[in-house]
């Protein structure tokens, strides 16, 4: 897989050519509009609403949000605003004649408008370009430009209101980092995954803002969708104290283990044997 | 950029957004183009509780557009239900006295409906700047699109 964000900043990779590439490749435009597709979907929006589309680029998902309902868009023709920090990226937007307004900004600066100004928010493939660092000043971590981003984005929405963001985790700890950052500015925030585990995977992050007639968090957002399995990590260990492992588990033998050898003792090396069940003997 | 836009814009810049000034974003020098849009009475009923009117009020006084009514319209006046009004083509000046064509529907839009498209989301800022009232800060308008990147002292 590609992975256009470890190479340049967005404002420098998207220039006037891969700005074009981009929003003529067919392959590309098929994937973008499957996922505004199944972003809308997860956002269930049953009238015309106020969308904010974070990354819009060159307006692809825009494009599906200003269709009616006979477009195959729920409760549309909705009116969105798009921001972006390629210019160039932008500049097709305009040559496109997209019906969003479009703002050049970027997230990571955090979303500059006022409380309560969207029903609901929409980002395709964008949400990966926070978690670099361009430079090392304090403001400029990822943490820091991710921080700031969910914090404008929950500031922004209406209570009650969704944000889909579609984005592509490097590995677990960047999906971790993403959900954290979300979690900690308030949202109540989940991982979608369709075709998990192979090429094509493709991870939403679900986030709801509490208040209004919403119920609950992700569970209640895919409630009555096929296919869709939960798997609630939350209420896995309750009872157990955080970072405290099951006495006689394998990992308290570890623990142990790892505790015995800090303390000098000879300890025996862990191999795939160790705190297995013994066999049950005839 | 649409006026609708601008009454929910605020200044980017952190310091700013705890001073009330910091909203609504003062045009300056700014050209205005009206792009026709299809009117979405779902929408106008949608978005319209959420309107800051005192600031619309305010801008369009800037921009030198006809005085607005000094009471936000209530969801009632935008909407008719007898469908009566007479289909004719619509204008493209400003002046709002001019019924424009009815869209197929249960409900047709009233005057105060069309008038309330028409300054919101067919009126667009094409050019100039945007001036902070808190900050002075000016971002910049052009061909439709503002530039709110900030540089890195400010974020």
């Amino acid at each position: 897989m590609s992975r256009p964000e470890d190479t340049l900043p967005p404002d420098l990779f998207y220039n006037d050519t891969e700005s074009r590439k981009y929003t003529t490749s067919s392959r590309i435009r098929s994937i973008q509009s499957s996922m505004t597709h199944r972003a809308l979907e997860l956002l269930a929006l049953t009238s015309p609403s106020m969308i904010l589309d974070v990354g819009c680029g060159s307006g692809l998902s825009g494009e599906i949000l200003s269709q009616t309902p006979g477009d195959g868009t729920p409760g549309g023709p909705h009116v969105w605003i798009g921001f972006d920090i390629s210019a160039s990226m932008l500049g097709v937007a305009l040559e496109k004649d997209v019906e969003g307004d479009l703002l050049l900004a970027d997230a990571g600066q955090g979303v500059p408008f006022r409380p309560g100004t969207f029903d609901a928010a929409v980002s395709i493939s964008a949400v990966q370009w926070l978690c670099q660092a361009e430079s090392s000043e304090e403001w400029d971590t990822p943490a820091a430009r991710l921080s700031r981003f969910f914090n404008g984005l929950y500031a922004s929405l209406r209570r009650g209101g969704r944000a889909v963001c579609q984005f592509y985790p490097k590995n677990d700890t960047q999906k971790k980092m993403v959900s954290q950052a979300a979690i900690k500015a308030g949202f109540g925030a989940g991982l979608l995954e369709d075709d998990e585990g192979t090429k094509n995977a493709k991870t939403y992050l679900v986030l709801t803002v509490g208040g209004g007639e919403l119920d609950g968090d992700i569970t209640g957002v895919v409630r009555g969708m096929d296919g869709v399995d939960v798997e609630d990590v939350r209420r896995r260990a309750r009872g157990v104290k955080r970072g405290e492992e099951k006495k006689g588990s394998r990992g308290w033998i570890l623990q142990k283990k790892e505790q015995m050898e800090r303390q000098g003792k000879v300890v025996k090396a862990t191999s795939k044997y160790t705190g297995r069940k013994r066999r049950i003997q005839f | 950029m649409k006026l609708l836009t601008l009454n929910f814009l605020t200044c980017a810049i952190k310091t700013c957004k705890t001073n009330p000034a910091s909203f609504p974003l003062h045009p300056r020098n700014a050209e205005l183009e009206i792009q026709e849009a299809d009117i979405n009475l779902p929408f106008l009923k949608n978005i319209l509780p959420r309107l800051m009117w005192e600031e619309i009020r305010t801008i369009a006084r800037e921009l030198g557009l006809p005085d607005l009514p000094s009471t936000p319209p209530t969801p009632t006046d935008l909407s008719i239900s007898t469908s009566s009004t007479a289909p004719s083509n619509p204008d493209t000046s400003l002046d709002t006295d001019e019924p424009s064509e009815a869209p197929a529907g249960e409900e047709t839009p009233s005057q105060t409906a069309l008038d309330l498209h028409r300054l919101l989301l067919e009126t667009c800022i094409q050019e100039g700047i945007l001036v902070c009232g808190s900050c002075g800060h000016e971002y910049a308008v052009k061909e439709g699109v503002a530039n709110f990147l900030l540089p890195g002292h400010l974020v």
